[in-house]
């Protein structure tokens, strides 16, 4: 069902387009020497290049173009061998220069596309219009002082990945999951982090709503949203807003908006009121960026694989299900693990602990992969014990609690705590007598049919044994004496 | 193509430069003047022409990610007219 | 021992490599010529004889431990366009008035590290916009020349105006200029001096004040082809700080100068002998033809069909740059501030008060040119026209070595003429401009004076980066001409 919202008038359909602002990974500036790392004393990581001296001038990083092209061939897209750089000239007190560095007419990556999987299961395509290069602006604070707006140009000249999306996504999940995936593309190629609270990633949305079968109608772009939820909150708030519009005999204005968190709705940005005239043109202080098609495919060959690729091949290797697989690659480091106590090990046991009791155990103590008490190493020796029947699985959780409490590993908790299980028959021929000889009414009761206190039985058994009893032998010899 | 005085306060506007109204007629004639001088160029035929931007034929060179610079703040802000701190200051902005 | 002004910059690095005399009486012979001679000129907006002095101490210490470099102890002006470090730097402009840049440009540090005395920041037109040193926001500056019988102030030509000026009267013994469209050649013209500017991507802009990325070439102004050959050995080089450097190397230009032009094929364009040409200047065309010729040069008629369109093209060109460019003078990190209602209003008071007229105009035609629904129509179409003057050269250079062009179509002409409406002076740089667009190298040499005393110069231009077969011709031209003649107003002169 497609996803639409409901007016007085009957059903609308939502239109989104994401412009992502995705800051590069890179040691320095796209075109100055400064230090591209967040933070810092104001206008520390500034260069006279950065701040608009006169008389300063641009050089490209190569590694920001790099990571450009890394991005595009993560996105499948056509990588542009010649590409240039224009200047956008608007003025602002964050932008030094009264114009920024772009690609406007020439960027350097062209279409390309990306796969979303919604909540149902469906996979549905993105279509990527370009993604190109450009330098952030600096940092503007209004709250600083009461008369005056504060600059600092740290992040002035940080090279930014603006990636382009068609206008294909059609529900705030969609809008959600395109960023998500986005995200994922880029923290996979090491291309952005990703880190959307200190503003490595934003995102203008362009909404617009229509009836089924319209064309398309007037958008509206919302500014700099910071968040997943945001972007879906502001999609959605921001159509509402398009749809009333209509409704009470309206029309949209083609404006630029800001999504305010707090009031969940969208508003116009006075600051934006001029209509603008960018004046592009192409920036004569660089040259034409002309990439080698050789260092392309040096840096394609080098790709890591894609999240995409390795859910695919989790499912086909591993033999898990799809839905595990997609859980496992969300986060490189996540399937890196889970490769790591996956190997040589039965995987499918693998996916259920890291999913289940390693993920649950995260969330608990607030960890990440990354500051994680268990390693991988450390969790693959408890599956071993599992495998070797050492342990049975009941106890397997017991030790992987004693674990994270203590930080020791699985084979030392099972042998100071004497947790081995116990496989020897007669042992547990003598419980299971016991058993049958200590409850004489439940035992008359199960023969006339009460099937269901067979589990009553066995629980006795192993709690008699501290959980320590193989199950399977458990069940096996209590079976042959009830008859 | 001949610019009129609505034209000329809009491109003031966009280049921001305050222009005072006794100044827009002149500033109108000159303008005009150089618009037309370039006129001429309609004789041109550019058919299949590649417009040329820069003065050097050459592809762009491509430095190494190395922090070779910042770490100057005082000399960034030292001809500042105005500052807070280590910040630069202006009048305040409403966005 | 001569009186030291009078020296070209060969003789002094002679006379002080001989211990003839020192840098620090060079450089106070220069500096006493300034007290004397700026007051009339104004050639200068900072002086600077302390640092002068310091450098010309220096020098001689560094000559003493057998160190000097190729340029140690020679006392130039600096284009006040150049950032020196802890020196004023203002583009003569009233928005620049009290900027003092912690850098330093690379052409400046490479002419510092060669040994070369800065006396001082010259004076030149705003922003380096003009052909008179007229808009200046720190005075216009007179041509030490003078018409016969007339002490009427003429201009200098611009934009390298105090630069010209200061290299004509004896108050430097050489100076960086800028070129736009034909900022070093014309005023060179005007006072009588020799100025090459070199290939696009051939010198540095790191810190120089931009006025047009894709035009803006700097070079060295001095009084003989030979001087400005050893200035732009130490003034060029590839820069990596500048995208659009030339990795190339520097030849010997000293060496290229005397090479002569035997067995040289030099073109004469066609479309260079324009309507209402003066007489005096044609004439002086075909001597130049003449002395060439006679020195084993094959002269050869080309055609440079759109060079009349070179200076409506340059007129789009240049000033949509510059009103990029100079979007960044907006009172925030530097420069004069003006005081207004919100940021939108202190913008715009703080650029209608820093910015001279002509300034502003072209800051609002590249405006124009570059804004919605315009582009196309001028911007775009005036870079498919700069393709076509770039091919005409191409072509021409595929039959001939250089080419040989009056510099511009007049002398000197007097502070405050031609100021009726902005084309008429913009007419001055239609034979420069053309060579600017297409980014090969161009020089005027001194060849004559005209009817009224005043001097005259001839353009050579040649291929990209063959700025030695510029350096031959000119040195040959140089040498037919015997160019003696001597400005009104100079250091030992009558006045």
């Amino acid at each position: 069902m497609a996803y639409s919202l409901q007016g007085a008038t009957g059903a609308w359909e939502i239109v989104v387009g994401l412009e992502i602002h995705a800051q590069v990974v890179s040691e320095s500036k796209l075109f100055s020497g400064a230090s591209a790392t967040y933070g810092g004393e104001p206008n520390a990581h500034v260069s006279f290049v950065d701040a608009g001296f006169p008389g300063m001038l641009p050089v490209i990083n190569r590694e920001c173009v790099a990571q450009a092209v890394r991005t595009g061939l993560g996105l499948k897209a056509h990588i542009n061998l010649v590409s240039r750089f224009d200047r956008k000239n608007y003025f602002y007190a964050d932008l030094p220069n009264g114009y920024q560095i772009s690609q406007f007419a020439h960027p350097v990556v062209g279409t390309g596309v990306v796969e979303i999987e919604l909540g149902d299961g469906t996979i549905k395509e993105i279509g990527i219009t370009r993604l190109h290069l450009e330098q952030d602006a600096g940092k503007s604070m209004h709250d600083q002082h009461a008369a005056k707006s504060v600059i600092d140009l740290n992040r002035a000249g940080v090279a930014l990945m603006e990636i382009v999306s068609e206008a294909d996504i059609r529900s705030p999940e969609e809008a959600g999951a395109y960023l998500r995936k986005i995200r994922q593309i880029v923290r996979y190629l090491g291309t952005c982090d990703g880190n959307m609270e200190e503003g490595s990633m934003r995102a203008d949305v362009n909404v617009s709503v229509r009836k089924t079968g319209e064309a398309y109608r007037t958008r509206c772009e919302i500014k700099n949203v910071n968040s997943v939820r945001f972007v879906m909150h502001a999609v959605e708030a921001e159509a509402l807003r398009q749809i009333e519009v209509y409704e009470s005999g309206g029309s949209v204005t083609q404006e630029t908006r800001l999504y305010d968190p707090a009031r969940g709705e969208t508003r116009s940005m006075r600051s934006k009121e001029d209509a603008h005239d960018y004046r592009y043109f192409p920036e004569p202080d660089l040259l034409p960026l002309v990439l080698d098609e050789a260092w392309v495919a040096a840096l394609k060959e080098k790709l890591p694989e894609l999240p995409d690729e390795k859910r695919a091949r989790f499912r086909d290797d591993y033999g898990i299900t799809f839905y595990d697989a997609g859980v496992l690659v969300a986060e490189q480091a996540t399937a890196d693990f889970y490769e790591q106590v996956a190997k040589g090990r039965d995987a499918k046991l693998a996916a259920n602990w890291v999913t289940g009791d390693f993920f649950a155990a995260l969330n608990r103590s607030g960890n990440t992969i990354e500051t994680s008490p268990i390693s991988a190493d450390g969790l693959g020796e408890l599956l071993d014990l599992i495998t070797d029947k050492t342990i049975n699985g009941r106890i397997a959780k017991d030790v992987f609690e004693a674990m994270l409490e203590t930080g020791d590993r699985a084979r030392k908790i099972v042998a100071d705590r004497g947790l081995t299980q116990v496989t020897d028959t007669g042992a547990i021929e003598a419980a299971v007598d016991a058993v049958i000889a200590a409850n004489p009414d439940k035992v008359a009761e199960y023969k006339s049919g009460k099937d269901k206190l067979f589990g009553f039985f066995v629980g006795q058994v192993m709690k008699a044994m501290a959980g320590k009893s193989n199950p399977a032998i458990v069940n096996e010899l209590m079976k042959a004496k009830l008859g | 193509m001949s610019l009129d005085t609505a034209t000329v306060r809009r491109i003031a506007k966009l280049a921001r430069i305050r222009v005072e109204e006794p100044e827009i007629a002149t500033l109108q004639t000159e303008l005009n003047a150089i618009l037309g001088y370039v006129e001429q160029l309609n004789a041109v035929d550019v058919t299949g022409v590649e417009p040329l931007s820069g003065g050097a034929q050459m592809a762009m060179r491509l430095r190494e990610d190395v922090v070779t610079d910042g770490g100057i703040a005082d000399k960034i802000l030292a001809n500042a007219p105005d500052r807070e701190g280590r910040f630069f200051a202006v009048p305040k902005v409403v966005e | 021992m001569s009186f030291l002004p009078e020296l070209t910059i060969a003789a002094a690095l002679d006379g002080l490599a001989a211990k003839d005399f020192s840098a620090l009486e060079l450089t106070r012979a220069h500096i006493s010529a300034i007290e004397s001679l700026d007051p009339q000129l104004n050639a200068f907006i900072t002086q600077t004889p302390e640092l002068a002095l310091e450098m010309a101490g220096a020098a001689d210490a560094a000559r003493a431990a057998g160190s000097a470099g190729p340029l140690s102890g020679i006392p130039l002006a600096i284009k006040d366009l150049f950032c020196v470090e802890g020196v004023r730097t203002t583009a003569a402009s009233k928005i620049l008035e009290n900027f003092v840049p912690p850098y330093e440009s690379t052409v400046t540090a490479q002419l510092k590290a060669a040994g070369a005395v800065f006396l001082g920041k010259a004076n030149l037109d705003e922003f380096a916009m003009g052909s008179s040193n007229t808009t200046s926001g720190f005075g216009a500056v007179t041509n030490p020349w003078q018409r016969n019988g007339s002490n009427a102030k003429l201009v200098p030509g611009g934009s390298s105006g105090g630069s010209a000026a200061a290299v004509a009267s004896r108050m430097a013994m050489g100076a960086t200029g800028t070129d736009t469209g034909g900022s070093i050649r014309q005023p060179a013209s005007f006072t009588g001096i020799t100025g090459i500017k070199p290939t696009y991507g051939r010198c540095s802009r790191y810190g120089i004040v931009a006025f047009a990325s894709s035009l803006d070439q700097a070079g060295p102004m001095a009084r003989s082809v030979e001087d400005c050959a050893i200035l732009l050995g130490a003034m060029s080089g590839f820069d990596a700080r500048d995208s659009t450097s030339a990795e190339r190397p520097v030849a010997d230009f000293r060496a290229a100068a005397k090479r002569g032009v035997k067995g040289l094929r030099i073109g004469i364009p066609a479309e260079y002998r324009m309507d209402g040409m003066s007489a005096e200047i044609e004439g002086l065309w075909q001597k130049g033809v003449a002395w060439l010729r006679e020195q084993g040069a094959e002269i050869v008629d080309v055609s440079l069909p759109h060079t009349k369109y070179g200076l409506p093209v340059y007129y789009i060109v240049a000033p949509a740059e510059a009103s990029s460019n100079l979007a960044r003078y907006d009172g925030v990190r530097f420069g004069t501030r003006v005081d207004g209602e919100d940021l939108i209003d202190m913008y715009e008071r703080t650029r209608a008060a820093g910015f001279g007229a002509e300034v502003k105009r072209r800051i609002m035609i590249g405006t124009y040119v570059l804004s919605a629904g315009y582009y196309d129509a001028y911007y775009l179409k005036a870079q498919k026209i700069r393709a076509l003057i770039l091919r005409d050269f191409t072509e021409a250079f595929a039959k001939v070595d250089a080419l040989l062009t009056p510099t511009a179509p007049s002398a000197a002409f007097g502070i405050g003429e031609k100021t009726d409406d902005p084309v008429t002076m913009y007419l001055n740089d239609v034979f420069t401009v053309p060579a600017s667009l297409a980014g090969v190298p161009a020089m005027s040499v001194p060849a004559g004076l005209d009817a009224q005393g005043l001097p005259l110069g001839l353009q050579i231009i040649g291929r990209h980066f063959d700025e030695e077969t510029v350096f031959a011709v000119g040195g040959a031209l140089e040498k037919a001409a015997g160019f003696s003649a001597l400005p009104a107003i100079r250091a030992g002169g009558a006045k």
